[in-house]
């Protein structure tokens, strides 16, 4: 029933990261029954670099959110840092997301009115942090993905691969355990995606635990580990250099 | 997410859309500004009002004393007396009326002399045509001197008189030395039809050398309840019985005055109430349609860790403020409404402090009433559902 792999790259701390316990997600569509997650074990210990693949209708979108706090199993344990978050409701969940996850979206999800600084010291406003810290937080972030010359300009003002390098630095803000990325380069050019993940590679390389959930093969294969979903089943667990001579998933 | 920050973010987002702020905003100025100017000229009417009863005599204060051998009150007293308590009596006249056959040479006619102090003219707001009013010297002197209505002028002199002529009142000579103005039509038993002549004279002439009756004015039509109070503590003072004077004023009629035009105001203050609910609903409407519009935002503020509080304070702040800037705007364009009105309408109008704060206070209630329902269905919004609307 174990199909995770201990990661030569992962360190040997006995409690993983993530821990996803026979989670079931039921959707009722009118009289017939939805299996989004039909019973899936995962594990993702600090410091992996996990791309979640699969088809449209395959799960991958439910257990983003799931693993993303932004929803609960029908049933099934998801514990998160050691904290059962499966159980949890509304402002619990919102402060497991504040604290632990950061955000990136396919959209950037920035907020049109408020300016690039703003945007990345949300997290750390919501989390009640005084202004002069997250001011100087967020111009850290900045700095980190190369646009602290930017902080004032309004999403609008920058191009999708700037907005994109912004949402990162809103997720990293914070200093999260997680960062989970929905299809980070879906709305980029092949360039600038690259870029993103040339970046996302090297905060992982930093120590920063990365889930990335994508339908491109081409995005899965900078991950170090590639998980499989299919019919809300895991159908794959394997390092990416197995992934790479895959040809069916 | 500390309070200050939803402040902020909501001043931001009322700024984002100026134009649809600004017209939200326009229940809201129209509904407080009605209110204020709606009561302000009420109260304005009323003053008018009252103002034109204390020209009949609102003010006034009758007191009928029946002197006896061993108790009586003295004119010079009662002068004392209403010069001691000046804070909110402004002046004492005897009265003694009665009526007298009046003639000039072979033509006569009978009318209703009454004997007066010299205040007389300025307690009764009267005033002349020409010559003088009755003096003191003349009353001091018990000189022969009268003024005379425009009735008697036309009766005895077929209108042709001058001061310096004479008349004669039961049989008595006396001169004229001054003519009322025209108060009422002129006609028998009108204001018009009167002479006015010293009361030592007419106390003589009725035969009596005691004052039975005075006519006392107070400085406002407010003060009278307190002067009749004091009044009555005095005359009691020396008269020591209760049915040996008799003290009547208006306060009746006035409080009759103050009731019905403060029902009135209420029930405008009511019309114009409803506005400022109509206002409440166009505020909850565009808080409605702004949660809709926005839903993507709720869903990333959402997604990122904004709380339930943190998302529902934002939004009932930005109704709050909208109202509350919305009212305050009011309060000023139902101020300087009031103004111009009063002006074009010759009263002095002018907006009570209390339908300000009513005002005000009731726009906030509104704001925060009428942001609760919109603000608290942005905050249940699911953030994965509002993430995916666009």
């Amino acid at each position: 029933m174990n199909t995770r792999r201990t990661d030569t790259m992962a360190d040997n701390r006995e409690v993983p990261l993530i821990q996803l316990i026979d989670i079931q997600k039921i959707y009722q569509m009118g009289d017939t029954e939805v299996r989004a997650n039909d019973g899936i074990n995962l594990s993702i210990r600090e410091g992996e670099f996990v791309a979640i693949v699969g088809k449209s209708g395959s799960g991958k979108s439910t257990i983003m959110n799931i693993i993303g706090a932004l929803d609960t199993p029908t049933a099934g344990q998801y514990i998160l840092k050691e904290q059962d978050v499966s159980k949890m409701k509304g402002d619990a969940l919102a402060e497991v997301r504040n604290h632990l996850i950061g955000f990136i979206f396919q959209q950037y999800n920035l907020l049109s009115k408020q300016n690039l600084i703003e945007n990345v010291e949300l997290p750390l406003l919501y989390a009640g942090m005084g202004k002069k810290q997250r001011r100087s937080l967020a111009m850290e972030a900045l700095r980190k993905v190369g646009l602290e010359d930017k902080w004032k300009n309004y999403p609008n003002q920058l191009s999708g691969g700037q907005q994109q390098r912004g949402a990162v630095a809103r997720a990293l803000a914070g200093n999260p355990s997680l960062i989970l990325a929905d299809e980070p380069t879906g709305a980029l050019d092949s360039k600038t995606s690259g870029e993103l993940l040339d970046f996302l590679q090297q905060l992982n390389a930093n120590g920063n635990t990365i889930v990335l959930i994508t339908h491109d093969r081409n995005v899965a294969e900078r991950a170090r580990r590639v998980v499989g979903l299919q019919d809300g089943k895991i159908i794959f667990d394997e390092s990416v250099e197995e992934y790479r001579k895959q040809v069916l998933v | 997410m500390k309070i200050s920050q939803a402040f902020k973010l909501a001043i931001r987002s009322i700024l984002g859309s100026k134009m649809r702020s600004f017209l939200t905003m326009l229940g809201m100025i129209i509904g407080v500004g009605s209110v204020i100017t709606l009561v302000g000229l009420m109260q304005g009417v009323t003053n008018y009002i009252i103002s034109t009863f204390a020209d009949l005599g609102t003010n006034m204060i009758s007191v009928n004393v029946t002197n006896t051998d061993t108790r009586k009150v003295d004119v010079d007293e009662m002068y004392a007396f209403v010069k001691e308590n000046s804070a909110i009596l402004e002046g004492v006249t005897p009265q003694v009326s009665s009526r007298y056959t009046v003639k000039n040479g072979s033509t006569s006619m009978s009318t209703t002399v009454t004997g007066v102090g010299e205040d007389y003219l300025s307690i009764h707001n009267l005033e002349l045509s020409s010559g003088r009013f009755i003096r003191y010297a003349d009353i001091k002197n018990r000189y022969p001197a009268c003024v005379i209505g425009t009735y008697v002028a036309q009766e005895l002199f077929e209108g042709k008189v001058s001061i310096g002529d004479t008349l004669k009142i039961n049989g008595q000579v006396y001169e004229i030395v001054g003519i009322q103005a025209e108060e009422g039509d002129s006609k028998e038993n009108s204001t018009d039809d009167c002479i006015y002549i010293p009361y030592t004279n007419a106390a003589r002439l009725s035969g009596s050398a005691d004052i039975a009756s005075y006519v006392i004015a107070a400085k406002d039509a407010d003060d009278v309840k307190a002067a009749e109070k004091i009044l009555d503590n005095y005359l009691y003072g020396i008269m020591k019985n209760e049915d040996l004077y008799y003290i009547s004023s208006m306060t009746l009629l006035l409080e009759t005055i103050h009731s019905t035009t403060s029902m009135l105001s209420s029930i405008l203050g009511g019309i114009a109430g409803i506005s400022l609910l109509v206002a409440g609903i166009g505020i909850m409407n565009i808080m409605l349609v702004s949660v809709v519009e926005r839903t993507k935002e709720i869903g990333i503020r959402k997604a990122i860790g904004a709380k339930k509080k943190d998302i529902m304070s934002q939004f009932v702040i930005e109704a709050a403020l909208i109202s509350c800037i919305g009212g305050t705007l009011g309060i000023i364009f139902g101020y300087l409404l009031t103004r111009i009105l009063g002006n074009a309408f010759g009263i002095e109008a002018a907006p009570s402090v209390n339908s300000i704060f009513m005002a005000f206070g009731i726009s906030a209630a509104i704001g925060i009433g009428f942001g609760y329902m919109p603000a608290n269905k942005a905050a249940k919004l699911n953030p994965i559902d509002a993430l995916r609307s666009e």
